[in-house]
Parts: C-alpha cells; structure tokens; sequence
C-alpha cells in the first residue's frame, strides 16, 4: 500500500526505459478488463430503466437513484419525503465494519509486535500460525463459528459446565455475532501489513528515545506509532473495505434479519425484487463512498509529504 | 494400417449418424433425475439423450431468453415460472391427442392455475411448504398460521422463516384471509402491518439451514419444505409438519415442451414416458416428492407412502399456488420485503 513501497529502484528503471510501455501493458490490460469495463457497466445500467424480472430496457432514467433518495410511501405516490431505509442499511454496514476495523486493530497490532520482536528463526512459525485457519474455505469457518457460538453449542456448554452463566448466552442471531464473524474472517488482513512495518522498525531508536528520558507510553506514541503508521493504515484499509460489502457473516451468523450493503444489492440480482438498475446504483454509491474514504487518506498523504 | 483407420472412422461416423436420428436434449434441475432412467429412455426408444442443469427458475429462465431456447426440447419449471414463460412465448402448445398418456394425470392436477387445460406442461413432483414445530418445546395446537405470526410464547425468538419473499408472503396472505395480488390497499397495508410485527419473535430467515436449525435445536418452529422436514425428522428433530387451516402453499414442477424444440416428436415421447407411473414412481422414490400421476402409490418405497409430510390428514386445507401477479403489485410487495428486512 501507499507509503510502504517507498521509491526504490529508480536508476535501474533507465534501463528498461525504451520497452517501458510495453512492461506497463499488461497491468493496463488487467485494469481495464477486471476494473474499468465491469464498473463502467454498472455505472451505465443504474442509469437505465428497469425491466420487470430482471433486465433492464435502455432508456435513460434516474428512478434507481430517485428510489434510493426519496420515499414515496408504499405505493409510490405520496409526496416525497427523505428515504431512511437504506441510509438505515449503509450507516448499519458502516458502523459493523468500522467496529470490526478497530476490533481488529486492537487484537492486530500486539499480535503483530509480538511476532515482529521474536527472534528471526521462529517468526515464520508464528505468521505460519496466523494464516493457517485461512487455509480453510470462509463459508467453513463461518459455519462452524455458527457451530461454537449457538444456544447448545461448545462456548454455552463450558460456561454453563463452570458456573459462570445459568442460562446459555444469546449470541447467535446478533449483531455481536456478526462482529465476532466479520473480525474472525478479517484479521489477519490487519496483522500482516503491520508485522511488515514493525519489522522494519529500527528498535535502535526507541532505545535513543528512552535515553533521552521518554516514558514508555511516550515511546509508543511519538516514535513507534508514527513509524508504523502505513502499515496500520493499510490493515486499516483491508479489514473496513472488504467488511463494509460482506454478506456471509451477516447472512450466516446474524440470521439475515437485517439486509447489509451486500445482501440489499444480491436481493436486487437473485430475488424477486428483479431491479437491476437499483442494484448497480446501490454499488456505485458504495463504490463512491469507499473512493472518498480512499481520497481523503491519500490528499493527507501527499500534503503531509509535501511539508 | 492407413486404411484400417480409415475403416474404423467410417464405423464410429455411421454409427454416430444412427443414433443422431433419434436425439433428446434436456434441462433440468440438478439432482433431479435418477440416471438409470434417462438410460432407459435412450434403450426403449432409441435415443441418444443429454442433458444440462440449473439450479434456479430465475437462472434457467435466463439462460433460455440469452438465447439458449431452440438448444433443449423440455424443462422442468416450476409452478409459477410455467406461467411467466408461457407469457414470455418460450413454451411451444402440446395438441389435443399428441399424449396419449395424458389421462394418467391425477384429477386435481389436470387443470392447474398455472397452466390451464395443460397446454405446455405435465406434472414431475409436487409438495407443500407450510412450517414444522419442534413438540418438546411446545405442545399446543399447531395447525395454525399463528404459530408463525402470532407465536405462542415458547416460540418467540424461537423461529425460522424462509428468506423467500413469495413463500413468507403467500403464508402471510393466507394468515389474513387477503387474496394474492390484491391491489386493495387497506389489504396491502395490513400485510405490511403484520410482517412487520411478526419479526420481532423471528430468530432468523434461511431457506437452505431451514432443515438443520430444526435439527440442531437453534430454531423451535421453522418454515419448510414437505420433503425437508421429513428429513429433518428422520435426522432425530422431534419436530411435527403442520398443515395450517388458514391454508398451505403447494408447489410443482413441471415438464414442458419448450418453443422451437430441435427433437419435437422425442420430447413428446418422453413426456408420455414420464407420465407412465412405474417410471414416475423412479423419480419420486430419488427425489423423495410426490408423482402427480395415478397408480404410482404401490410402486414406491414404505417410508415414502407412510410419511405425514406427504400424506395430510382428511381435514387438510387444500394447497395454494403462488400466484403471478403484475408488475404494479409485485412492486408493492417487493417494498413491503424491504421494510421487513431494513
């Protein structure tokens, strides 16, 4: 991600500088056929009419955003008021998927400094560790987190065996449930990117720092954090993006009483609903809202360089 | 050795071009028919038999409008998709006299809402969707669209209801006594009323975990499919199958002759072959549903015939269709789906 990569070589780049566009070619190619022609595809149908059933007939129309703005009542003819539903729907994904970002930033970052400070033969065996589980299908692990959480499953069980609880815990079918799913599935998408920082980290300098008399918790925020800073960053970025579209652990854990960004847009394409334009507009607002997290970051970047 | 090959390669092409004579192309659900049939069909009659699967409606409607029609001679839609391709001219007319096993047709299936007189389709399977209850849990009356609406009690947060928007609304319709597709708006906004004040005693919607939430014991009362439940019953749930008195929702799926079928003459073979009840029977002791045809009761297995799933009491309602409705009413029961799931 931004920041890590650094600009490492440049002299060598002269050499390549006569076949330069050709080098650059098929990672074009990959963008333009896996980026920009799928999202301009969506970007054309939300602004066409629907057709009943799935389809869509081409004549321009501005329904799919009209209907996401604007509520009409349920037979689409009172006056127009704010449509709170599916601002309901976004600020619901947002906040699970900043909830699971921070989740993971808390459990993420002493993971990654831990295995960063063990010695350099056994930090294979730790990040090893971490990826196992992912070696798993998702919908596996999903499902058997299903397994561990329910009302007579293994977590009750033990609680109830050792006294803690009476009556077994309500988790499955709960927003918390969903948190626990989408922070599982997430994690190790913050640990790696700042294990890679942390190990890059001279520890030289927390040592000058503590001879020049900072506390610890000095250290920690005045030397180490700001070192680090991409590599959180970019965990950041892969944990909230990826769950902000998640509909697995939603569908799956939290029983899918509740559509999220991604279920609402799948209902669009596989349920009766049918309405496809709808659908595209659903994604190109969530694509839109990711960008402007995105632009944010990389203006804050780029000034702070220029400094 | 040249001309040996040569030899051989004439054998297989003219063998090939015999069998091309007589061919048959199906799609069909996955999982659906028993191979040894499709086997049968090919030795009786002669002919060379493929087939494709899908594993919706919606797809295989898709699939056909993409251009896929004049590739397959049959499907196998259910009840309600019957009546849409019908209206989106995908389905080609069966005569009056072309089948001449028509008249195995159980009574009740002849003249069905989604295609009326049979004109483009036979019966396949058939079942029922209504909803099962767990009896350790609760030990009332379960006969009744309120153990879902208006749970008792020991079923509140307790439920599962499938996240299918026809099925739940059709049973909501039936809950009230509203008929489908009613444009009243009283009526309209009553359904929405309902829903709405029903979720808070749901657990979850799920239409492929609705057999295991019954198993595990996660869900107490749950929305299913006939054959599901009578699964999930033989797997240990001590659940019961209820057929509600406000009524039950029937579904069927349905062989039809498709438009610009390339084989015409063969589909209609295999369709009279469908309609013979031993070979039915083969499909339903497979698949574990009901034949819409008569005399296939003794042919098939003990459990089969004997399950309350497939078997309703004398006092059972009779079965509801989901309906088609137009494009104005289906609209208002997508956005009343939405509320429920916002």
């Amino acid at each position: 991600m931004a920041g890590i990569g650094g600009r490492s070589g440049e002299s060598s780049s002269s050499a390549f500088a006569p076949i330069r566009a050709w080098l650059i070619l098929p990672t074009w190619l990959i963008i333009g056929f896996f980026l920009v022609v799928p999202v301009g595809t969506m970007l054309v149908y939300s602004f066409l009419t629907k057709e009943f059933r799935g389809g869509v007939i081409w004549e321009f129309s501005l329904a799919a955003y009209d209907r996401f703005i604007f509520d009409r009542g349920l037979f689409g003819d009172e006056p127009p008021k704010l449509e709170l539903t599916y601002i309901t729907i976004f600020a619901r994904s947002t906040i699970q998927a900043a909830a699971a970002t921070l989740l993971c930033l808390i459990i993420g970052f002493p993971t990654a400094f831990y295995i960063a400070t063990r010695p350099v033969s056994t930090r294979a065996i730790w990040l090893f560790l971490v990826t196992v589980p992912y070696w798993v299908n998702l919908l596996v692990r999903t499902v058997s987190m299903k397994f561990l959480i329910r009302e007579s499953g293994p977590l009750n069980s033990f609680l109830q065996w050792t006294g803690a609880i009476s009556e077994p815990l309500q988790i499955i079918n709960t927003d918390f449930a969903v948190q626990l799913g989408l922070f599982y599935s997430y994690l190790p998408f913050m640990v790696l990117p700042i294990y890679a920082s942390v190990e890059r980290y001279d520890f030289a300098l927390s040592e000058a720092a503590a001879d020049l008399y900072a506390t610890r918790w000095t250290i920690l925020r005045k030397v180490l954090l700001p070192t680090v800073k991409p590599g959180i960053i970019a965990g950041c970025i892969l944990v909230f993006v990826p769950s902000l579209g998640a509909f697995l652990a939603p569908d799956l854990l939290g029983g899918a009483k509740n559509f999220m960004i991604g279920s609402l847009i799948e209902e669009q394409f596989k349920g009766n609903a049918g309405n496809w334009p709808f659908g595209a507009a659903a994604a190109m607002i969530l694509l839109s809202m990711v960008l402007v997290v995105l632009m944010i970051y990389a203006r804050r970047q780029s000034g702070r360089s220029r400094e | 050795m040249k001309l040996l090959k040569l030899c051989a390669a004439a054998i297989l092409i003219s063998g090939g071009s015999a069998q091309a004579e007589g061919k048959l192309s199906i799609y069909h659900w996955f999982e659906y028919m028993p191979q040894e049939l499709l086997d049968k069909f090919a030795a009786e009659h002669g002919v060379e038999v493929t087939m494709d699967t899908y594993d919706s409606n919606e797809a295989m409607l898709a699939s056909l409008k993409a251009g896929a029609l004049g590739s397959y001679d049959v499907a196998v839609p259910g009840d309600y998709m019957v009546q849409i391709m019908a209206e989106s001219g995908l389905l080609d007319t069966i005569a009056e006299g072309e089948l001449s096993n028509m008249g195995n047709i159980e009574g009740q299936w002849v003249d069905v809402p989604f295609d009326t007189g049979r004109k483009h389709s036979i019966p396949y399977q058939w079942g029922s969707t209504s909803f099962s209850v767990n009896t350790d849990v609760y030990g009332g009356d379960i006969n009744t669209t309120s153990i879902i609406f208006d749970p008792p009690e020991e079923l509140r947060g307790k439920i599962n209801v499938l996240d299918s928007q026809g099925e739940v609304i059709l049973l909501a319709n039936l809950h009230l006594g509203i008929p489908q597709c009613s444009t009243d708006r009283d009526q309209l906004r009553m359904l929405d009323e309902l829903l709405q004040g029903a979720k808070q005693h749901w657990a979850s919607f799920g239409s492929d975990i609705a057999k295991d939430v019954l198993v595990s014991g996660d869900a107490a009362a749950g929305m299913i499919y006939n054959g599901f439940s009578a699964k999930a019953r033989l797997e240990g749930a001590p659940i019961k199958y209820a057929y509600p008195r406000e009524g039950i929702i029937v579904w069927m799926d349905n062989v039809v002759l498709l438009k610009d079928a390339p084989n015409r003459s063969n589909a209609l073979k295999f369709m009279d072959f469908l309609l013979e009840p031993e070979n039915i029977a083969a499909v339903t002791n497979f698949a574990r549903y009901s034949p819409g045809i008569m005399g296939v009761t003794d042919m098939l297995d003990e459990e089969l015939r004997t399950a309350p799933e497939s078997v309703p009491p004398a006092d059972a309602p009779a079965g509801t269709f989901i309906a088609v409705c137009d494009e104005e009413t289906q609209s208002v029961y997508d956005a009343i789906w939405t509320r429920l799931k916002k």
